[in-house]
């Protein structure tokens, strides 16, 4: 535990300072700890555990537009699980049930549990058809086609700086519509 | 969009740099301060004998009180952007404008006075007291909401109190400087009902506009 802690505290430094192959790793590296909290909170709350890929992208928005708040001396998972345990708490209140989370919950992934494998999300993909023409443009090009931000602007006869851009724009409104809904 | 894909946007995000939360604390509350120092002037200014008034200490101590906590907020508001903080810990540091009042009180006391406690407890001018320190306060507390929209606050209710304030501080300090009532009872009394009604805006704001 204390292992994965500090490795993921390492990325995440690597990724502040540049390193996007890093930050790519941390992600993929904490998701899985995330959909199985996500999956017990449910299950706590006698909802439908399928509903918890939701519930990962809504963390990983938040975790990726507030990551400037994390303070690059202090251990990440600490930070990290402050921020799922509000996503869930906030996305089983929208779901109508008063609710305790378990600070446990995120502590560590139970030995024996299978591995929850990534299942279909609703809601990014419903508020993505929302985005102007531009924006869903590019997310998906980079998310679906895997094309590089370079690839990207030439496919759209856009410059780097005004692909990032969009890109940029269309996580923030994603993650506010994700949050009016 | 399944996770994988949205990952990859989101690694590919990575370049991008949010300001720090103080960044965008300062860059608002500057553009806000602009709005209350036209109210002041436009509406109370300076009071006339202010070269006098600041030789008298408990003209100055309406400062201290004030700025302490304007300061003391900023500090509690900055520390309260963070997902994983709380009130523990930070939260005595609100007790610094507290203790500094209480102290101007107690000095007060000590000396010989010419009006009666209650009269000074009253003063001259506690309605323009009470709606001039909220309604200065009213767009230096937008101006520190939206400052503040930029943190991730465990509880965002909280961080609008401490928000509301900051800007009932902040703006007690404009008004102090019109106001020529000094007895630190008035302080405790006018100020501390002005600061409450702008720290429950701030809640009630806060809970809706600072969630992330």
């Amino acid at each position: 535990m204390r292992e994965r802690d500090d490795e993921w505290t390492g990325l995440m430094r690597s990724a502040i300072a540049g390193d996007s192959a890093a930050y790519h790793r941390l992600l993929k590296a904490v998701a899985p700890v995330l959909r199985a909290a996500a999956r017990r909170g449910l299950a706590r709350a006698g909802q439908p555990v399928d509903q918890s890929e939701d519930i990962v992208q809504d963390i990983l928005l938040a975790v990726h537009l507030k990551r400037h708040t994390w303070d690059v001396s202090a251990p990440f998972a600490p930070w990290l699980f402050a921020i799922a345990r509000n996503k869930l708490i906030d996305a089983l209140r929208r779901r109508g049930r008063r609710i305790f989370v378990d600070i446990d919950d995120f502590a560590e992934t139970l030995p024996g549990e299978a591995p929850a494998e990534t299942a279909s999300a609703s809601e990014v993909a419903a508020q993505l058809q929302t985005l102007p023409a531009r924006q869903r443009e590019v997310l998906q090009s980079i998310a679906v086609d895997r094309a590089s931000i370079k690839d990207t602007a030439a496919k759209f006869s856009m410059s780097e700086g005004a692909v990032r851009v969009a890109l940029h724009r269309g996580l923030t409104s994603l993650t506010a519509k994700l949050r009016e809904q | 969009m399944d996770t994988d894909q949205l990952i990859r946007t989101l690694a590919a995000d990575n370049a991008h740099r949010a300001r720090p939360v103080g960044f965008a604390l300062m860059l608002a509350l500057l553009a806000a301060a602009p709005v209350s120092l036209l109210m002041f002037f436009t509406e109370l200014g300076v009071r006339p004998d202010v070269m006098v008034a600041m030789r008298n200490p408990f003209f100055d101590l309406k400062f201290a009180v004030t700025l302490a906590l304007a300061i003391s907020a900023i500090g509690v508001s900055l520390h309260l952007s963070r997902p994983e903080a709380s009130l523990r810990g930070f939260g005595w540091l609100l007790l610094a404008p507290v203790g500094i009042l209480a102290a101007g009180i107690g000095g007060e006391m000590m000396m010989p006075q010419r009006l009666p406690m209650m009269t000074r407890l009253v003063g001259k001018n506690s309605w323009v007291c009470m709606t001039g320190i909220s309604a200065l306060s009213l767009p230096i507390l937008a101006g520190a909401l939206i400052g503040l929209r930029h943190g991730a606050p465990a509880r965002p209710a909280v961080a609008g109190a401490i928000a509301g304030l900051l800007s009932a501080g902040l703006a007690a300090t404009l008004y102090a400087s019109h106001c020529t009532d000094d007895s630190p009872l008035f302080v405790a009394t006018w100020y501390t009902i002005a600061t409450a009604l702008v720290t429950a805006l701030g809640a009630l704001l806060g809970s809706k506009l600072l969630k992330y």
